[in-house]
C-alpha cells in the first residue's frame, strides 16, 4: 500500500529557492568582475580568489564547529559575500588584510547575528567599513586601472576621483580648475578610475543590474530611488554653485555608487520588506551619501550611508506596511 | 479584447497543468455503497431524518438543515439505509454520516429527467429562494457556503451586481470548463434566476482567458440575454477568490472583515448556477456534481459527473487506476485543496477534483532560513506580510498577529508557493488565523 | 566669593523644601494602602510566574491568596501547583490558616501510540506544530484521539520536566514536573492530564484516550482502550467507569492493586513506578518500556510496567531487573 504524504496546501511549489538567487546574484556580478580582472590583472584574481576562500572558510569553521549546526556552504550567501567583499577592496591589499575582512564579514556581520536571513548590516560592507578605519592608508591607496592588453607595468597607485574633488576643494581650488585631474564620463563610464576592484565600471554593474531585474532577484525601487535623490539632492548643489559643487553625473558614477545602489544597498536580508520602505530606504541612502561626500570627513559616503539606513531598517518595516487590501475602499458605492 | 482585467494585488502564476481540459464529462456509474457524511456545508451538519433500513429513492430527503447557515441533504441514491455510522471525512477525521446500501435507481417523481431545456422563468424571488433552499445548494467551487444565505442580503444592503464565477484558477482543475462547455445554455438559466432572486439587473460572468473555447461558447450564449455580459480575466491566481473576482470584474474592494455584498457584489460559481438551474426548472436537489480527476501520472485525466457519496476510490478507477508512484492524493485543486489519507473517502458537495501527484512532486523541501527577499509580500493578493504574521504566530504572539490583520488571510497559499527558503508560511498563517479568530470570538462572548 | 556660596546654597535647600513638600503631601493623597502580608505571601512562592494557579504570575496569586484569606478565612480553589504543599502550608502559616493538604500532582500521558502500537499510514510534512496538525489531519496512524508527536507539550513546559522521546515519538514527562498544567492547556488532542503522583510515585491510569468504539479503535492502534470493561468488572474499588468505549481510573477510589492491570486485553493501562512481578511460567514477563520491544507485539500482550527514571527515589532494583529481563 502506497504511504501518502499529508500536508497542508498549497501542495504545488514554484522553482524559487535560496541557492538560485544567490547564484543569479553571482551571475550578476560576473561582468563587473571580469571588467575588474581586465583592469587590475592578476592581482584581481588574487584579491577575489582570496576573500572567497577565506569566507567559505570562515562560514564553514563556524557552522561546524561553533554553532556545531549543519553546514550551508552552497546556499551561495558566503559566496556572494566573499565577491563583495573583494569588489570593495583596493587590488593592492595584503592578504591578511582580506582575511582579517572576511573574519569581519562572515563573523561579526552575520554569523554573531544568527547566520543568514538574520544579519542586520550588510557584511560586506561592514568589513569594508572595518578595513577602511582600522587600515586607512592601505585602503585609500587605489591602483590605477591597467588593461592587462598593456602589459604588466608597475602599479601606480593614486586617489579616487571623489577624493581628488574632496582634496582639491579643501585646498581652495575651484571644480573648473581640477576638472582636468578628474577621469571623463566615459572614462568613468568603463572602468577607467582609480578605485576598488568592483565600483570602476559603470557599465559593467549596470548590466548585473539588469540581469537581476529581469531575473527578479531585485526591484526596481531602491537603486531607482537611491539615484534619484542623488542626483535631485546634488543637482540643486551643483545648481546653486558650480564651481564647489560636484555635478550630479559624476556624484553619480563614482565612488562606488551603482556599486552601492545595484548590488549593496539591495541586498534582501538588510533592506526593508516593502516597496514603500524600500523607496524610503533608498531616499534615505542617497541623502546620506552626499551629506558625507560634501560634508563628512571622507571623501566616500555610500558604505556608511548604506550602514546607517540598515540600522532603521526595522523601523521603516515597522512603519511602511504594504497596501492592505480593502482598508480603503477604492471606489465608493453609488447609492 | 485590449487589456485584460485582472485584480491589482499580488497574485502569481502557476503551471496551469490543465490536463483534462478537453475530456467530456462522463457519468459515472453508481457505487454499490454511498457514503454521506453530515457535514457537507460550512455551518451546522445537518440532521438526519431517516433510520436503519429505511428504503429511500433517489433524491429523497435523507437529512435536515441543522440550523441556520446549513443545509438539507438529499439521497444521490436509491436502497436501504445500511447505518448510521461515523465515516471517514476528508481531514481523516470521523464524523456521523449515512451509509447507504443501492438497490436500482429509482428517482423521486417529482424530478423532471427529460434533457429538455426549461428556460421559462415563472418563479418570484422568494419561491426560487426557497427552491434553493430546499434542494440544499451550497457554493460548488469549494467553500460549500449555503446558497440561499447568499441570496438573502442582509437589511440596508443591495446588491447591484451578481458576478458568475468561472474562473477556475486552481491549476488542474477542469470540472467548471467542462460544464460551461456542455452545459453552458443551463448556467445562463441558473444565472437568469440568479439575477431574479437577487432583483439584480446586471450579471457578469468572469472567465480567464485560458479557456478561449468557453469565453467563446459563452459569449455566443448571452447574445440577446439581457443584463448578462461574459468578462475575459487575464490569467492570475488566486482569481477565483471572491474579493479578489469583484475586484477584477468591477474593480470594487471588499472592506477588510466585510462580505461582498458590502460593496453590492455576490459572487456564485458557474456550478452552482448550474445547480441552481436543475433545482429550480428540474426539481433536482444537489445529489451529483462534476468532479476533476486528474494528476500527471493518471493515465486517463477525466471529467466525471458524480452521484454525492460515491468513494474516490471508484473515481479513480475509472480514470484507469491509481499510479504506481502516487505520493499524495488531494482533494481539490494543487493550491488550496486538502491532502487525504484515504481512497475511501466520499465526494461531497464541495469536491471540485481529485488530483494525484507523484512522489517525486508530492514532499515539501527542506526548510531554510528566512532571507527576507519579501517575496511573500509582494505576492500576498490581500497585502498582507506573511514572513511577519507566520513568525508572529510561531510565536504565539497573536495580539500582533491580529494588529497584522491576519484575519483577512484567504489562505490561498500564493506565499508558501513563492517562497525560496521553503517556509510553510501557510501552515503557520492558518495556525494564527485559528487561534486568533478563538480569541476574538472569546472576547466577544466575555465583552 | 562666599556670597556666590551662600545664594547657590540658599537656591538649592530651598528648592529641595519646597520639593519635599509637594512629594510629602502628594504621597499622603495618592498613598495605597497594600497589605504587607502580600510581599511576605509573594517571597514564599516560587516566583516561576508560569501561570499554573490560574493567575497571570505569583504577584497576582499572592493578591488573590490574601484576598482570600481575609475575605473567606481559607484558601478555597487557590492552590500554587509549582510550590506544592510544601508552599501552601507555608502560606497558611503566614496568613494564620489552616491549609488542607493536597496531594502532589504530575501530567501523565495518556497515549501509547508508538510506531509498532500505532503504524503510520500517512506521512505528515509541514508546520512542527500540534496545533496545526490538529486542524489539519486526523493523525499519521488514523487514530484521531492520538499524540501527534510534534511537541507543542515540550515547548510549553517551563521546568524541563517533559521531552519528546524521538523513538517512541510520544513525550515523556520527569520527576521535575509541577503539575503547572501548560503541557495540558498546549495539548489540542487533551491527551495529558494531571494525576496525583500517589503514594512512592506509583500509579495506575488509561494510557489512551481514544473514544471509538472498540473494533475501529483496535484497527488502528494495538493499545488502544477498546472499552470493554474487563478492568471495570474486576476492580473491587469502584474505581473504573466506562464513558464511550473508554475507561477511565478515579485515582480516590483507586487503591493500586493492579487488577485492572492484568486483565486489560490490549495493555491500555500502565502501572507506573511498581517493582516488577514475579514472572509466570507459561508467560515470558518482560518489562515493556515506552520503547516499543518485539515482545510487545507477538501474541497477547504483557501488563506493561513502566520506571521513571529518578534521582530521588530507590529505583535501582528495579533497573537491574529491567536489564536482568532484556538480557
Amino acid at each position: 500500500m502506497n504511504m501518502f504524504t499529508i500536508s497542508g496546501s498549497p501542495h504545488v511549489k514554484s522553482d524559487e529557492s535560496t541557492k538560485k538567487i544567490m547564484y543569479g546574484v553571482v551571475i550578476a556580478m560576473m561582468p563587473a568582475m571580469l571588467v575588474s580582472i581586465y583592469f587590475f590583472g592578476l592581482q584581481a584574481v588574487r584579491v577575489l580568489f582570496l576573500a572567497v576562500l577565506a569566507s567559505l572558510f570562515f562560514e564553514w569553521v563556524i557552522q561546524k564547529y561553533l554553532i556545531k549546526g549543519p553546514v550551508t556552504l552552497m546556499d551561495g550567501s558566503a559566496l556572494v559575500t566573499g565577491i563583495l567583499l573583494a569588489f570593495n577592496v583596493p587590488s593592492n591589499l595584503p592578504a591578511w588584510m582580506i582575511i582579517i575582512g572576511a573574519l569581519v564579514a562572515i563573523g561579526m556581520a552575520k554569523m554573531s547575528f544568527g547566520g543568514l536571513g538574520k544579519n542586520i548590516f550588510n557584511p560586506a560592507l561592514v568589513a569594508r567599513v572595518f578595513l577602511l578605519v582600522s587600515f586607512p592608508v592601505q585602503m585609500t591607496s587605489w591602483p590605477k586601472p591597467q588593461p592587462i592588453t598593456e602589459g604588466l607595468a608597475d602599479v601606480i597607485t593614486g586617489p579616487t576621483p571623489l577624493g581628488i574633488i574632496k582634496e582639491g576643494l579643501g585646498a581652495g581650488k575651484t571644480m573648473s580648475e581640477l576638472k582636468p585631474e578628474i577621469p571623463t564620463y566615459m572614462q568613468d563610464f568603463t572602468g577607467q578610475m582609480g578605485g576598488s576592484m568592483g565600483e570602476v565600471s559603470a557599465i559593467a554593474l549596470i548590466l548585473g543590474g539588469i540581469y537581476m531585474l529581469w531575473k527578479k532577484i531585485i526591484t526596481w525601487h531602491i537603486p531607482v530611488s537611491m539615484l534619484a535623490t542623488v542626483a535631485i539632492f546634488s543637482g540643486i548643489l551643483w545648481g546653486i554653485n558650480p564651481e564647489h559643487y560636484a555635478d550630479p553625473m559624476f556624484h553619480m558614477l563614482t565612488g562606488g555608487m551603482l556599486l552601492g545602489a545595484i548590488f549593496m544597498a539591495t541586498d534582501m536580508v538588510s533592506s526593508p520588506m516593502t516597496n514603500i520602505g524600500q523607496l524610503v530606504f533608498g531616499f534615505g541612502v542617497g541623502l546620506l551619501t552626499i551629506l558625507i561626500r560634501i560634508w563628512g570627513a571622507y571623501p566616500e559616503g555610500v558604505s556608511f550611508a548604506i550602514l546607517l539606513m540598515n540600522a532603521v531598517v526595522p523601523l521603516i518595516n515597522k512603519g511602511f506596511k504594504p497596501k492592505r487590501f480593502g482598508v480603503k475602499p477604492a471606489v465608493t458605492i453609488k447609492s | 479584447m485590449g487589456i485584460l482585467k485582472t485584480f491589482a494585488l499580488g497574485g502569481i502564476h502557476p503551471k496551469e497543468n490543465k490536463l483534462s481540459a478537453n475530456a467530456a464529462i462522463e457519468t459515472l456509474a453508481i457505487p454499490k455503497q454511498a457514503f454521506i457524511p453530515m457535514g457537507q456545508n460550512l455551518g451546522a451538519p445537518s440532521k438526519p431524518v431517516v433510520k436503519r433500513g429505511d428504503k429511500v429513492k433517489t433524491g429523497q430527503l435523507l437529512a435536515e438543515a441543522g440550523g441556520f447557515i446549513s443545509t438539507p441533504i438529499h439521497s444521490p441514491v436509491s436502497g436501504t439505509i445500511f447505518k448510521i455510522d461515523n465515516i471517514l471525512n476528508s481531514s481523516g477525521y470521523k464524523q456521523p454520516g449515512i451509509i447507504i446500501n443501492v438497490e436500482g435507481d429509482e428517482w423521486e417523481e417529482s424530478i423532471d429527467r427529460t434533457e429538455e431545456i426549461n428556460s421559462n422563468i415563472d418563479y418570484s424571488s422568494q419561491e426560487i429562494i426557497d427552491k434553493v433552499k430546499k434542494s440544499g445548494l451550497v457554493g460548488m467551487g469549494g467553500a460549500t457556503f449555503p446558497t440561499y444565505v447568499k441570496l438573502m442580503p442582509p437589511p440596508g444592503n443591495t446588491a447591484e451586481y451578481l458576478i458568475i464565477n468561472g474562473v477556475e484558477c486552481e491549476p488542474y482543475l477542469t470540472s467548471d470548463h467542462r460544464l460551461m462547455l456542455e452545459k453552458g445554455k443551463e448556467i445562463i438559466i441558473g444565472t437568469q434566476l440568479l439575477m431574479k432572486a437577487l432583483k439584480v439587473t446586471k450579471a457578469i460572468i468572469g472567465i480567464e482567458n485560458n479557456k478561449p473555447d468557453a469565453i467563446n461558447h459563452m459569449t455566443e450564449l448571452v447574445k440577446g440575454k439581457e443584463g448578462i455580459s461574459i468578462m475575459p480575466l487575464k490569467v492570475q491566481y488566486p482569481q477565483g477568490g471572491e474579493k479578489q473576482l469583484i475586484k477584477a470584474a468591477v474593480n470594487r474592494e471588499v472592506p477588510s472583515g466585510k462580505l461582498p455584498i458590502a460593496v453590492g457584489c455576490v459572487v456564485q460559481n458557474v456550478g452552482t448556477a448550474f445547480a441552481i438551474y436543475e433545482a429550480v426548472q428540474k426539481n433536482k436537489p444537489l445529489f451529483e456534481r462534476v468532479v476533476t480527476v486528474t494528476g500527471k501520472a493518471v493515465k486517463k485525466p477525466s471529467n466525471f459527473l458524480v452521484r454525492i457519496g460515491t468513494p474516490i476510490k471508484e473515481l479513480i478507477d475509472a480514470a484507469e487506476g491509481l499510479p504506481e508512484n502516487t505520493g499524495k492524493i488531494i482533494n481539490g485543486g494543487p493550491m488550496m485543496g486538502k491532502a487525504i489519507n484515504s481512497t475511501e473517502i466520499p465526494i461531497v458537495k464541495g469536491s471540485s477534483g481529485i488530483l494525484l501527484m507523484e512522489n517525486e512532486e508530492s514532499h515539501r523541501e527542506t526548510e531554510s532560513p528566512c532571507i527576507r527577499c519579501s517575496k511573500c509580500t509582494y505576492v500576498c493578493p490581500m497585502g498582507l506580510e506573511p514572513f511577519l504574521l507566520s513568525k508572529v504566530s510561531k510565536l504565539g504572539k497573536f495580539d500582533i498577529a491580529e494588529e497584522e490583520m491576519i484575519m483577512d488571510c484567504i489562505e490561498c497559499g500564493s506565499c508558501q508557493y513563492t517562497c525560496p527558503a521553503n517556509i510553510p508560511l501557510l501552515d503557520y498563517l492558518r495556525l494564527g488565523k485559528n487561534k486568533t479568530g478563538a480569541i476574538i470570538r472569546s472576547r466577544g462572548k466575555t465583552g | 566669593m562666599d556670597n556666590i556660596i551662600f545664594i547657590a546654597i540658599a537656591a538649592l535647600g530651598g528648592v529641595g523644601f519646597v520639593a519635599a513638600v509637594i512629594l510629602f503631601f502628594i504621597a499622603k493623597k495618592f498613598k495605597v494602602y497594600e497589605d504587607p502580608n502580600i510581599d511576605t505571601v509573594e517571597e514564599a512562592l516560587p516566583a516561576a510566574n508560569c501561570g499554573g494557579c490560574g493567575f497571570p504570575g505569583c504577584r497576582a496569586f499572592a493578591e488573590a491568596t490574601v484576598k482570600s484569606a481575609k475575605e473567606t478565612k481559607g484558601l478555597e480553589g487557590l492552590n500554587c501547583p509549582v510550590g506544592g504543599n510544601d508552599t501552601m502550608q507555608e502560606l497558611g502559616s503566614i496568613l494564620g490558616l489552616e491549609v488542607e493538604a493536597s496531594d502532589p500532582l504530575i501530567a501523565v500521558i495518556r497515549c501509547n501510540g508508538t510506531p509498532t502500537n500505532h503504524p503510520a499510514k500517512a506521512k505528515y510534512e509541514g508546520a512542527t506544530s500540534c496545533a496545526f496538525a490538529h486542524a489539519l489531519h486526523g493523525g499519521e496512524g488514523g487514530c484521531q484521539y492520538s499524540c501527534l508527536g510534534l511537541g507543542d507539550c515540550e515547548v510549553a513546559c517551563d521546568f524541563d520536566a517533559l521531552f519528546m522521546n524521538s523513538e517512541t515519538g510520544l513525550p515523556e514527562v520527569n520527576n521535575k514536573c509541577t503539575a503547572c498544567n501548560a503541557c495540558v492547556i498546549a495539548c489540542p488532542r487533551d491527551i495529558i492530564e494531571l494525576r496525583k503522583r500517589g503514594p512512592k510515585d506509583r500509579r495506575i491510569f488509561v494510557s489512551c484516550v481514544n473514544a471509538e468504539k472498540g473494533g475501529p479503535a483496535k484497527k488502528n492502534c494495538q493499545t488502544a482502550c477498546i472499552g470493554c470493561a474487563k478492568c471495570e468488572k474486576v476492580c473491587k474499588f469502584d474505581a473504573i467507569t466506562i464513558t464511550s468505549f473508554l475507561a477511565y481510573i478515579n485515582f480516590e477510589n483507586c487503591t493500586l492493586c493492579r487488577k485492572c492491570v492484568e486483565v486489560c486485553p490490549t495493555s491500555a493501562i500502565w502501572e507506573v513506578n511498581f517493582k516488577l512481578r514475579k514472572p509466570k511460567a507459561e508467560k515470558p514477563a518482560s518489562v515493556v518500556e515506552r520503547k516499543a520491544s518485539p515482545t510487545a507485539t507477538e501474541g497477547k500482550p504483557i501488563p506493561l510496567t513502566v520506571t521513571i527514571a529518578a534521582e530521588q527515589q530507590p529505583k535501582t532494583e528495579t533497573k537491574e531487573e529491567n536489564k536482568d529481563n532484556k538480557e
